[in-house]
């Protein structure tokens, strides 16, 4: 077998490269990863805390149930459920852009996993952290604010840093829905130039660097929000 | 209900077109976690052997397998292993080759973990009765960590039945897609996304609370 790297140079029949293309379509993943993690973010916390809350069973619950809800069905389905069946169920959605749903999607999906790795941080806090934010006349959102999710957040990021990556490579799934993400690429790309390997090579390339980014990123914000005098160790991250 | 009307499904149905989507769903997930479990324990035992020649390889290709996402993994056999044997094999092989090699990757992390997590002194003590490297792993350590680490690989198993829906980038014939083929037919796509998004629910729901119950049961035996 021979290489034939000039393909990427050739036209993709809209006036751009194949070159051009693929760094288009990785924007495309970066954007949908950014976006989908800010998404992940913001719910995984909100559910995280809200299933160690002391006395609140219900609001437990309710975070309970929206972890198990989003754990255990495929992100594919996922997609195609908010791609299809949302828009269809609810008419006011068919406005929304088809990217948007995907990050929601993936976002959801990944809120889940981060509520749990959240759980986990919190209740690896020893008891006398609660105690003590009572003990100073604050109220259960002062506690969290001030005492226990500062720390929490600290010991797990090296869960975080492993289910940021798996969003990441989990973004690939987009191309079932046809974002323009770097799999549709992959897979567009090979179909009209027969080149599937060198396209393959470029693409798991450019993934495998943005994971590594991904995690040195998260190595950085790790050193920079360490507390001098704690050494916290998080537990291993699963899944993918 | 919602514009959406589920009366369509009936018996008939699923045993046409979801019922063999589902077999090979399953199947899949097991062929997978056994030969995964049986790659990723001897990929682990390279990885932790102290030898370079031995750990230099494992260690890129678990780590290589793991930065990818596994839709391309899926692509990349999809397109290599015809070339590689000579002739063309269906999707449904290729996804199957695709996921042992894929999910041995994991489960090599999960058994290493395992391995490691027995003490010290067992090691010795299969040592001090004369036990050969492999008749100590065999006996003595490899049984141990294996019963360890059964509630996370089951959990891994999970995941993986989870992850088997991927197959639709090369078109295999998974619960999912006999799911949507029945929807397109009968011209209700998404009364059919929501249908496999309940049975995918259900499986995954009621395996995971089974891990859950059984962790507890088998719980540190040390």
């Amino acid at each position: 077998m021979s290489w034939d790297w000039k393909v990427f140079l050739n036209d993709d029949g809209s006036g751009r490269t194949y070159l051009q293309w693929m760094f288009d379509a990785w924007g495309w993943t970066l954007s949908v990863a950014v976006s989908a993690w800010v998404v992940a973010m913001v719910v995984g916390a909100l559910m995280g805390t809200l299933r160690t809350l002391p006395n609140s069973p219900w609001l437990v619950r309710l975070a309970n149930a929206w972890v198990e809800l989003f754990r255990n069905v495929p992100l594919l389905v996922q997609i195609f459920l908010w791609y299809f069946v949302v828009p269809k169920v609810f008419p006011a959605m068919r406005e929304v852009p088809g990217f948007v749903l995907v990050v929601l999607a993936l976002g959801f999906f990944t809120s889940a996993r981060i509520a749990e790795q959240v759980r986990a941080g919190v209740q690896a806090l020893p008891r006398g952290q609660r105690y003590a934010g009572m003990a100073m006349g604050f109220t259960t959102a002062q506690t969290y604010r001030y005492v226990i999710l500062p720390m929490a957040f600290r010991i797990i990021i090296p869960p975080l840093t492993s289910e940021s990556m798996n969003l990441l490579k989990n973004s690939s799934v987009a191309f079932a829905v046809s974002i323009a993400e770097l799999t549709m690429f992959a897979m567009q790309a090979q179909e009209e130039t027969s080149r599937g390997v060198e396209i393959y090579i470029a693409v798991t390339a450019l993934y495998a660097m943005s994971a590594f980014a991904v995690n040195r990123i998260m190595a950085v914000v790790e050193k920079k929000l360490r507390i001098p005098g704690y050494i916290v160790a998080g537990t291993a991250g699963g899944g993918h | 209900m919602l514009g959406l009307d589920l009366s369509f499904l009936n018996w008939e149905i699923i045993s046409k077109f979801v019922k063999n989507g589902f077999i090979f769903s399953v199947q899949l997930t097991v062929i997978a976690t056994l030969g995964g479990i049986v790659l990723g324990t001897l990929l682990a035992l390279m990885r932790l052997s102290g030898k370079q020649v031995l750990m230099l390889p494992a260690t890129i290709y678990v780590n290589g397998m793991r930065s990818i996402p596994l839709v391309m993994v899926i692509l990349w056999f999809f397109l290599l292993v015809p070339t590689i044997i000579g002739r063309p094999i269906g999707a449904e092989l290729s996804a199957t080759i695709t996921f042992v090699a894929f999910e041995a990757a994991y489960f090599s992390e999960i058994m290493r973990a395992g391995i490691q997590s027995i003490s010290r002194g067992q090691v010795n003590a299969g040592r001090a009765l004369g036990m050969t490297y492999g008749q100590n792993m065999r006996l003595i350590i490899l049984p141990q960590a294996f019963r360890n680490m059964v509630p996370i690989l089951l959990t891994q198993t999970i995941i993986l039945f989870q992850d088997t829906s991927l197959v639709y980038a090369i078109g295999a014939y998974d619960l999912l897609k006999g799911f949507t083929t029945a929807g397109k037919i009968y011209g209700r796509p998404e009364e059919a996304y929501l249908l496999a998004a309940v049975v995918y629910f259900a499986i995954c729901f009621g395996l995971s609370y089974m891990v859950k119950r059984l962790q507890s049961r088998i719980a540190i035996i040390r």
